[in-house]
Parts: structure tokens; C-alpha cells; sequence
């Protein structure tokens, strides 16, 4: 049996009206994902790729190279303009894109967690961090007051969040604490697929590490499989098997971990681990 | 004579590098056969490509061309120039195994950890990872009261041990060894090579690279010597 999870094919999304063009004249050959004949931005183009059950691939490229609205799409976060994703849960079997509003809800809510960059976007700051973590669980099928206190202090505890601190807001909290809330809410649920957006950027390089760690431990104990969005070498060779490279809506390589970094095939990977601090 | 786990066709490795316009020869026209409890010599001067081929086969470099066949403990053959990702990654974590010439680890995992990680990685419980790590660092003579200690603050023999002993912990089928005696004095080496001695016993098919003639003698069942890489003029003559 195979223990694939995900299956892409051919996800893209322009922004704009799209023309005959926007395919031929943009990319790295062109070096920019703008068509110069309408305008419209080609943020990704003709994504494949397949991601197996715990396992964790990176996606890694500069600024407006893709990533990011890959993985948006995939968590309905935004809409492609064509492409296909097979979601396989146990024995079902899902086509993303032709679910309808409420079973992608569904999908959202139970079965896959996100992390964003930007802790706004992935935590509710008007209510506390004990308080982001019920909302998702009770969306899911919990409805008991205490049982949800207690799943949530678990969580928290999980991810290090010091659980005296459960009740207060977490826009009180540190850049590195809002993530682990961040986390704890996005594993709530136990979802068998987790996205993560550059969510170490900005941080610490101590509290990065402790961020990354946590990472793979849940990894490892839930078996949860993972994409991981960023454009840090450092995160993809700690915590990714494989990798694809992304620059201008591309895919323009992917490969194990290890060989993207010692034998990258591509002019603009290779420049990329050339600058490797 | 026993049926080769791994048979290297015709490798050779080339690297392009875009920014220089540059294509340089790694390795060329290596062919070579890996038995099961036997071990084969990589040898020949620096540059020849020894390294090379044991990245090729391990895929951390993307083979230019030849063939690798593998035969798995499910009796299939696979291609190691031509498998998956996902393929490799699976053959990594259970049958094939890699001992680099220097331990990469993260600074912040005690040598334990370090060791045990590929048995977490299969999907042991981190206590019988660590149970199994403790019993092969004491084989390999690592002293005790460095088991919880990161390895960056250990001498370059303790280093290369515990880079062996997470090598040879899950009991690949097929070991690859980059120099594993390098930088052992001649007591600690002697146990080393005692314990890659009684690992053929146990099966496991090893390529190894060596420097020294006397490990070779000691050690090989076959031995492989490289010829350096054809240069680039006469690539591009033929």
C-alpha cells in the first residue's frame, strides 16, 4: 500500500487577468513572474509534487518565488487557477479543489493545521492563548468545557507555554511564545498534514532553534506530515528529507535535502547555497 | 560465492557549475561488485573519486550517468541512480547506512542522542534508542561520562566513534565507510577495526575507503583501485 498523502498536480495561480503570454515570458529563464504584456503576476505555476505520510518537505526560494502561495492554495487560503490535489485520509479520498465551501472548512479546521510567519494571521488576539486553542477544538467534535481545558493545557504544555499563562492574551507574549501557541493550535485537532510559513523568521536565533526542535519532536511522536515554506537553508537542512526549489512561480528543482545542498543541478540553487552564510 | 547486494555499472560523476561555465570530472567509469559479509577496499590518491562514489551511491550527489543495482532484504533489485526520493529516503533509514569522514551533528544533542537518532528516526521509542546506543558506544570504548555531553567538545577519535557507532546502530545491510580510522590512535583503531571485523560476521556488506595499506590487507575481502577521472580535454575530444 502506498503512504502517500498529498498529491499536486499542475497547481497554479496568476494574479490578474491572464493572457496567451504569461506562461511563455515569464519564470527564471525571463527572470521575473510578471507578464510584460498584461500585467499579471505569475505567482505559481504547474506545482507537482507528492508528500508522504510523516514526512517533511521543505519548499525554499526568495521572496515572490511561489512558496507561499503553494502552500496557501493547498490550505484554501487562496484559490488556484488550475491544478489538482489528492488528499488521502485513511481510506478517503479527497479531491481538494472540488470540495464545496463547508467540506473545505471542514478540511481546515480538522484535518490540517497551519503556522504562519505572522502570528496575527494565525491566532485570534482578541480572546487568550487558552482560548485560540477551544475555538479550534470546538470546531473539531469537542463540546465539553472541562475536557477542551484540559486538552488546551496539554497543548500548551507540549509546546512549552508555561500553562499559568493559559488566560492571558497573547499579544502579551513574546514573538517565540505566540509561535508555540501557534503550533499547539494547529496540532489541536491531530491533523496528518501541517503547513509551516517561514515560522522561525524574525525570531531569536536561540528561540529558533528551540521552535525547530519542537518541530521535529512532534514530527517524530505524531508522525505528522509537514510542508515546510522558507528561505532559510539552515531550517530546510535541519528538519526536510526533501526539498523543491522554487524562483519566479517554478518549481526549478527538487531532490533529497542533502543533495540540493552538496550537488545543487540548477544555476540559480547552485548560486543560492554559494551564499550560504 | 554469495550474490552481490550492490553492483556499480560504468558511474561516473561530473559537476557543472553554471557561475563558471565549468564542468569538472568527479569520478569516471567506476565499476565495482559489494557482497554481504564481505568488505571492498575503495582505493587510489586523493581526487580519484572515492568520496564521490560513496556519495553516488548514498545519492547525496545525483549520478551522471551508470547504472547502481541494489538488492533489497525484500528481494527486489532497485536502481540507485534512477530511484525515487521517497525510495532512497525508505533505503536510507532501514538497509543502507553511511559513515561520513566527520561527524555532523546538531550543537545541541548529547552524544546519546546523536547515536540513537537513526533508531528514533525507524520509529523506535527514544528509551530503546538510547538503550541500544549506550550498548554499541560501549563496544566502541566511548567513556561513559561523555555520553551526555554535546560531541563538539570531544577530541577527533571521540568524534569519529560516535559518528560510527550511529553508522552501524540500526544494522544497515549495506555500509558505507568514509575513512573510518582516520583519526583514531593506533589502541582505539585496533578496537575499531576489531569491531568492523566481527560486523562481516554479522552479514553486513561494506565499501569502505582507506588510506592506509595495512587496514586494506587487514580488512578487504576485495579490493577496488580508481583510476583518476578522465580530464576534460579529452571528454571533449571523444
Amino acid at each position: 500500500m502506498s503512504n502517500k498523502i498529498l498529491e499536486v498536480r499542475g497547481l497554479s495561480r496568476i494574479h490578474g487577468r491572464g493572457c496567451a503570454l504569461c506562461i511563455p515570458t515569464t519564470g527564471p529563464d525571463f527572470d521575473t513572474n510578471i507578464c510584460a504584456h498584461c500585467g499579471s503576476v505569475v505567482a505559481a505555476h504547474d506545482v507537482n509534487f507528492d508528500l508522504y505520510r510523516g514526512e517533511i518537505l521543505g519548499i525554499i526560494g526568495e521572496s515572490g518565488s511561489g512558496k507561499s502561495s503553494t502552500v496557501k492554495m493547498l490550505y484554501f487560503d487562496d484559490v488556484p487557477t488550475a491544478g489538482e490535489v489528492t488528499f488521502f485520509d485513511g481510506h478517503e479520498q479527497h479531491e481538494l479543489f472540488c470540495l464545496n465551501a463547508a467540506q473545505q472548512r471542514c478540511m481546515r479546521n480538522k484535518r490540517f493545521g497551519m503556522v504562519y510567519q505572522n502570528p496575527h494571521l494565525g491566532l485570534n488576539f482578541q480572546i487568550s492563548a487558552g482560548g485560540n486553542i477551544a475555538e479550534r477544538l470546538l470546531m473539531s467534535d469537542m463540546k465539553h468545557y472541562s475536557e477542551i481545558r484540559l486538552r488546551s493545557a496539554a497543548l500548551l504544555a507540549r509546546t512549552e507555554v508555561p500553562v499559568g499563562r493559559m488566560d492571558q492574551n497573547p499579544k502579551t507574549f513574546s514573538g517565540g511564545m505566540q509561535q508555540r501557541v501557534q503550533i499547539a493550535k494547529a496540532l489541536a485537532t491531530r491533523p496528518p498534514l501541517l503547513f509551516l510559513d517561514e515560522v522561525t523568521t524574525g525570531l531569536d536565533l536561540s528561540v529558533q532553534a528551540a521552535i525547530l526542535d519542537l518541530i521535529l519532536e512532534i514530527q517524530h511522536e505524531l508522525d505528522t506530515a509537514m510542508i515546510v515554506v522558507t528561505h532559510d537553508l539552515g531550517v530546510i537542512r535541519l528538519l526536510a528529507g526533501r526539498t523543491l526549489v522554487m524562483k519566479h512561480g517554478r518549481v526549478i528543482e527538487a531532490g533529497l535535502t542533502d543533495q540540493i545542498l552538496e550537488d545543487p543541478q540548477h544555476a540559480y540553487t547552485q548560486r543560492l547555497v554559494a551564499s550560504a552564510l | 560465492m554469495n550474490q552481490a547486494i550492490l553492483s556499480v555499472e560504468d558511474y561516473s560523476k561530473t559537476f557543472h557549475l553554471h557561475e563558471r561555465n565549468k564542468i569538472i570530472p568527479s569520478a569516471s567509469h567506476v565499476s565495482l561488485k559489494v557482497y554481504p559479509g564481505r568488505l571492498t577496499a575503495l582505493i587510489g590518491p586523493t581526487g580519484v573519486g572515492k568520496s564521490s562514489v560513496l556519495k553516488g551511491i548514498y545519492r547525496t550527489y545525483l549520478p551522471s550517468s551508470g547504472r547502481m543495482l541494489f538488492r533489497t532484504g525484500a528481494g527486489g533489485t532497485v536502481d540507485l541512480a534512477q530511484a525515487s526520493e521517497h525510495q532512497i529516503l525508505e533505503l536510507r533509514k532501514q538497509e543502507i547506512g553511511f559513515v561520513t569522514q566527520f561527524l555532523h551533528c546538531l550543537p545541541r544533542k548529547s552524544a546519546i542522542d546523536v547515536v540513537a537518532e537513526p533508531l528514533v528516526a525507524r520509529g523506535d521509542t527514544i528509551n530503546a534508542a538510547r538503550a541500544s546506543a549506550e550498548k554499541i558506544l560501549h563496544q566502541l570504548a566511548v567513556p561513559s561520562h561523555l555520553w551526555n555531553v554535546h560531541p563538539s567538545t570531544f577530541s577527533g577519535g571521540e568524534k569519529q566513534r560516535v559518528n560510527l557507532a550511529r553508522g552501524l546502530i540500526a544494522h544497515p545491510r549495506l555500509l558505507l565507510l568514509d575513512e573510518p580510522t582516520a583519526s583514531l590512535d593506533p589502541v582505539t583503531a585496533e578496537k575499531v577495526i576489531g569491531y568492523i571485523q566481527s560486523l562481516k560476521d554479522t552479514g553486513i556488506a561494506m565499501l569502505a575507503i582507506f588510506h592506509h595499506p595495512e587496514l586494506v590487507r587487514r580488512l578487504a575481502d576485495d579490493v577496488v583501485e580508481l583510476a583518476p577521472p578522465i580530464a576534460l580535454n579529452e571528454l571533449i575530444e571523444d
